[in-house]
């Protein structure tokens, strides 16, 4: 039997969706929350999360990648048949000749996009400083892998919390996106003049009272 | 193989065109009539609610056909291999009842009255100006003709609009460039969020005449004239690649399937995926198709109706055998030419004020007319022979797509610190403004079979071979001139122009909006199916949607339901009392 990883989050004062998609508080004080993975391993997970935090970094600007749970999302993500290369057309014969045209024609899955890029991120990458992070990522920029960890990590901080990032609504919350709430046909003819609009951000499932399964879950 | 009881009509497709054509003969025959659908059945309000999720809708495109089960493949000459898209870029299509139609935004304009005949006024107009290698045809039938099912279609939709030309007559506020209607809107405008305020403004400061756009979202509670009741838009944002939570957008699944349940003559069969039509002696026989547990079936009819997406009617008439492929060569045959997209361009804005720009409809915006059709004089002079709409579109800003849109040069990387603080600042200050222009047809344009790769049953996928051609990218250029020219109008405190350019890349293109393939013409040498979208070789068989079109100027939905309108007139009418060619 396979063994199960955990993701330590020591986030402070936050909503964090877990795995069984409950939702939990956590305080500063509170021992960090064990969360379990679904694709990466835990020292993989640590190295993913350490690149999320280079590329949307938590400073004096606001949260960040560790205070949304990227990692979380990210995880769900590869476990999903996205990370499965279900949505994409996979037959070949493949022809990378051309990478400026055509899109990403290869074979590899995320799953395995990923796991080569850990490999290159090397397993000391966690232990080094910012600014050494952030060159080896710079090295590694107009890789595959960067581009989707860079997509992915946007992902993470502003999709509905249901698919596991955005936790605590950190992402909508420094941006002023409201959620998708059911209508704004009484704010289309009042805040039209140019002033900011902001109500409270609210996610799907709030919104509707219920649980909603992301296609991750398929 | 599995025998299906014989069926007077089947309808391949339970989309725009093929509920439109269920619901017309249905309604007005006894005649049965089984529509094959190959995704699922219609979503529920409820379901649309609980799909309000970027993610999963606007990245994962989970209303669109899964590109893994049938892709297709794309050159940009005949002298190159083509490669699958393995990913969805261009031509995104719909899957499930109601497909595309319940996803679609709403952006409803009629196509200019010349547009019907293109060739003719390019010809008479420009002669040998043209560029090289057009293929350009008129399609058979004049504005004229199809004004009435225009109406038809508008008022089926309930679309939300101010004319601008009623009966010859112009009206300030309309669009005064587009053809006579014979009536106004069945509804009035939507009102103008603040960048659409902006933008009437500017464009109006600039001596242009904005108007708003005609949107398939009722702008209050509408019934239209089948009885249909649909309540007025909730501006929520979420319209294109989402289905309506309140079923207000105008879509087959809100005015068609309501008049089509309960009939006993009508069986919508989903999961079932039609491969091939069956045909001998110049008749079609019906259709075979896979089952919902991929047992290959046999459906036989009377009447065959292709109607799926475009490249989806031409590719099943190419493994079907039926009319001569088109060979680019030669010019020879007549199925898979005249393949086109549409001609673009965006300029983002940026503002220093923010917008609300979460608060959207599909169609809720504003444009010019100014620049369609013949362009001024001294564009022509520098070869562009054919203009387009210059807009915005405010279907709602989502977040994950939105961040991080900044005016140029704003910081050297799109990553870290940095990166991040200028996106918090430019959030919610940014918007877009858009063209959307005729795509002239070419010879070395067109749809084939793809030798090498295959969908999911092994069938070839269709092969689009297709590139830009110098006079796109001046199209472009110069309605991007009046999107910056607009932008600045409207008080812009940075903008960001990006137009077609050579070469063209289906993976990495957005338009959605493909046509030709198996286009409509007054002759059988020239086009594959007559006016009244009958195959010209084969009576029986029938192919509407926008692959009937000989070019595409814009947004096609309104005009590829007026034609199914008229082709159901046509059938119901005419040939079901003489079967036969009805030309």
């Amino acid at each position: 039997m396979k063994r199960r990883e955990f993701f330590m989050l020591s986030v402070g004062g936050v909503l964090i969706y877990t795995l069984n998609r409950q939702a939990m508080w956590l305080d500063a004080a509170e021992t960090p929350l064990h969360v379990e993975l679904k694709f990466f391993k835990a020292d993989e997970a640590r190295i993913v999360a350490a690149a999320c935090e280079r590329i949307f970094p938590s400073d004096e600007n606001g949260p960040g990648a560790k205070e949304a749970g990227v990692i979380i999302y990210i995880d769900r993500q590869l476990a999903g048949p996205y990370g499965r290369d279900e949505l994409r057309y996979t037959k070949g014969p493949f022809i990378e000749t051309d990478p400026t045209f055509g899109g990403y024609q290869g074979r590899e899955s995320p799953q395995a996009i990923y796991r080569a890029g850990i490999q290159q991120l090397g397993s000391d990458f966690t232990g080094l400083e910012p600014q050494q992070q952030d060159e080896k990522l710079r090295h590694i920029e107009k890789t595959l892998f960067f581009q989707m960890l860079r997509s992915h990590t946007v992902e993470g901080m502003f999709c509905d919390p249901l698919h596991g990032g955005n936790a605590n609504l950190v992402g909508w919350q420094m941006i002023g996106y409201p959620g998708p709430v059911m209508s704004w046909r009484g704010a289309i003819t009042v805040y039209n003049k140019g002033e900011a609009y902001r109500p409270a951000p609210q996610g799907l499932e709030q919104i509707l009272g219920t649980r909603i399964q992301g296609l991750e879950n398929g | 193989m599995i025998q299906m009881p014989r069926a007077d009509v089947v309808i391949v497709g339970a989309g725009w065109t093929g509920l439109v054509m269920a619901k017309e003969i249905a309604t007005r025959t006894p005649l049965s009539v089984v529509v094959l659908e190959r995704g699922g059945p219609i979503r529920t309000t409820a379901q649309y609610a609980a799909g309000m999720d970027e993610l999963d809708f606007e990245i994962r495109l989970r209303m669109k056909q899964n590109i893994a089960e049938q892709p297709y493949t794309h050159r940009r000459s005949s002298n190159e291999p083509a490669r699958p898209v393995r990913q969805w870029g261009a031509y995104q299509q719909g899957i499930g009842v109601g497909g595309e139609g319940e996803a679609w935004s709403g952006v409803s304009p009629r196509f200019l009255p010349e547009q019907f005949e293109l060739a003719t006024h390019l010809r008479r107009k420009y002669g040998a100006r043209l560029p090289e290698g057009l293929a350009v045809q008129d399609w058979g039938l004049t504005y004229n003709e199809i004004e009435p099912y225009y109406w038809r279609a508008e008022q089926m939709l309930g679309l939300s609009g101010r004319a601008g030309n009623l009966r010859g007559t112009r009206v300030p506020g309309g669009n005064i460039f587009e053809g006579p209607r014979s009536h106004e809107y069945p509804l009035p405008p939507h009102p103008y969020p603040y960048f659409a305020a902006l933008f009437e403004k500017g464009a109006r400061d600039l001596g242009f005449n904005p108007f708003p756009l005609p949107a398939a979202t009722p702008s209050g509670v509408y019934t239209n004239p089948d009885g249909v009741t649909r309540p007025p838009c909730q501006y929520c944002g979420h319209c294109g690649y989402y289905g309506c939570m309140v079923g207000a957008k105008g879509t087959p699944g809100t005015t068609m399937l309501p008049l089509l349940r309960g009939r006993k003559n009508v069986t919508i069969r989903t999961h079932s995926w039609v491969r091939r039509v069956i045909h001998r002696d110049g008749k079609a026989e019906g259709v075979t198709y896979m089952d919902a547990a991929g047992k290959e079936t046999m459906q036989p009819a009377d009447v065959v109706v292709l109607a799926s997406w475009s490249m989806n009617n031409v590719s099943r008439l190419l493994l079907s055998g039926i009319g001569e492929p088109y060979d680019p060569q030669t010019g020879m045959g007549t199925l898979g030419r005249n393949f086109a997209t549409e001609v673009g361009g965006r300029t983002e804005v940026f503002f220093d004020k923010p917008l609300n720009a979460f608060i959207g409809g599909g169609a809720l915006g504003n444009g010019i007319g100014d620049y369609m059709g013949d362009p001024p004089d001294a564009q022509v002079s520098a070869g562009v022979f054919r203009g387009g709409l210059v807009r915005t579109l405010l279907g709602g800003q989502s977040p994950i797509r939105a961040f991080g849109r900044l005016p140029p040069g704003t910081v050297s990387s799109n990553w870290g610190s940095e990166w991040k603080k200028a996106g918090l600042q430019w959030y919610d200050r940014q918007l877009a403004l858009n063209s959307n222009a005729t795509h002239f047809t070419y010879r070395q344009n067109y749809l084939s079979l793809d030798p090498t790769y295959t969908d999911k049953w092994g069938d070839p996928v269709v092969r689009v071979t297709m590139d830009w051609t110098d006079h796109e990218v001046r199209q472009s250029r110069m309605l991007g001139d009046v999107q910056v020219s607009i932008a600045k109008a409207m008080g812009a405190k940075a903008y960001s122009f990006k137009g077609n350019e050579r070469p063209y890349d289906a993976a990495r293109a957005n338009d959605t909006h493909v046509s030709g393939g198996a286009i409509m013409g007054a002759s059988p040498e020239s086009s594959v199916v007559n006016p009244w979208l009958q195959h010209w070789k084969m009576p029986n068989l029938w192919v509407v949607g926008g692959s009937a079109f000989p070019q595409n100027e814009s947004n096609p939905t309104l005009t590829l339901i007026a034609l199914t309108f008229r082709a159901a007139d046509a059938l119901v009418d005419r040939y079901l009392k003489h079967p036969g060619a009805l030309a």
